[in-house]
């Protein structure tokens, strides 16, 4: 994985942010407070420019993951900037932890990956099933497990792992919030999806496509 | 003397909050977090880790950070895991209520009051009651 993938990841998911931020709205105003599409706009559009500025080096993926988090953090504001930036942060560090500070095989990026999703559940203290992004984040991760067990290769693996981030975000709409601002909504939470999750499983689907090359 | 950061989504709430501050407890150093980097509603981790970075190192006796609303708690406990063990030990962080929480405090820390007398100060206690026993009950006719 280069820094290079991460860099054209970013700046994919912020063009796609840009594109879906009505609709990330939209579905933030039926259960939470309705701003996640303008947040996460707000923020990815400044990584974008710090990007396109040359503020980041990026021929190596942890040390910009962990710029990219950092921005995340001090400019999406709310809960989604300290978990989406806690993420990025987290998958930095396991990065440069890593010898050559990067990951060859999709076991291995694997590992990175749950290292970032662990994280997000810990700072949220939530879990699967509780109407948040975490309903999508932990089936791509358990996708994306399989598939290194399997040998399968980075590229394909991201795509499932997209697959199932997807699926997960869907499968929000029956459930009950009980965590963060959609829980004040109690049982009307029931019918709308998390917009977390959507967000999420855009996130996953822009580093598969990135990674296949394509946009 | 102990010092108090105001950690919110707003930056004008807080810099409001901050003038009663000045009013009631002149002497207390008191730091606002409020907002994005970009001055939006939300919460900056690294703007909360700047605002009591800034305040322990004028203020040795250490700080209570006060919150807005729980989803501040987030990036909250982002800025204080990047700070260091010695200060992380001089922070406290109250469950009180904002706007009565951080004038109790700033009182408390006005009057010397060591930093778990200003904590406790600043955790006003669940059904606190801020209107007087005789205040009628709502719905009924005035008078």
């Amino acid at each position: 994985m280069s820094g290079a993938l991460i860099a054209g990841w970013l700046r994919l998911a912020a063009s796609r942010i840009a594109a879906e931020r009505v609709h990330l709205t939209e579905l933030d105003a039926a259960i939470g407070d309705g701003d996640h599409g303008i947040n996460l706009h707000r923020g990815f559009g400044a990584l974008e420019a710090r990007l396109a500025a040359g503020d980041f080096a990026t021929d190596a993926p942890g040390p910009l993951l962990v710029l990219a988090g950092r921005t995340i953090t001090g400019t999406v504001g709310g809960a989604s900037g300290a978990l989406y930036g806690r993420a990025l942060l987290r998958a930095g560090a396991a990065l440069e932890a890593r010898p050559g500070g990067s990951v060859a095989t999709s076991a291995q990026l694997a590992a990175v990956l749950r290292a970032a999703v662990d994280a997000v559940a810990a700072l949220g203290r939530s879990r699967p099933g509780e109407k948040t992004m975490l309903d999508a984040l932990v089936p791509a991760v358990v996708a994306f497990e399989a598939a290194g067990a399997a040998g399968i290769d980075v590229a394909s693996a991201m795509r499932r792992a997209a697959d199932a981030a997807e699926a997960g975000a869907r499968d929000t709409l029956p459930l009950l919030a009980t965590k963060g601002r959609a829980s004040y909504l109690g049982e009307r939470s029931i019918g709308h999806l998390d917009p977390g999750a959507v967000s999420s499983a855009l996130l996953l689907r822009a580093l598969a496509d990135a990674a296949a090359g394509g946009a | 003397m102990v010092s108090i950061v105001l950690v919110g989504h707003s930056r004008e709430l807080l810099r409001g909050l901050r003038a009663m501050l000045a009013q009631a407890a002149p002497a207390v150093l008191v730091s606002v977090a409020g907002g994005t980097d970009g001055g939006a509603l939300g919460t900056s981790a690294p703007m909360i880790l700047a605002a009591v970075r800034g305040v322990l190192a004028e203020a040795p006796d250490g700080a209570v950070v006060l919150l807005d609303l729980g989803s501040a708690a987030l990036a909250l406990e982002m800025a204080l895991d990047d700070l260091g063990p010695a200060d992380r030990a001089r922070v406290r962080v109250s469950r009180g209520a904002l706007v009565e929480g951080a004038v109790r405090a700033a009182v408390e820390a006005a009057g010397g009051g060591p930093l778990n007398a200003v904590l406790a100060a600043s955790e006003v206690p669940p059904g606190h009651d801020k209107l007087p026993d005789d205040w009628p009950a709502n719905g009924m006719a005035p008078g």
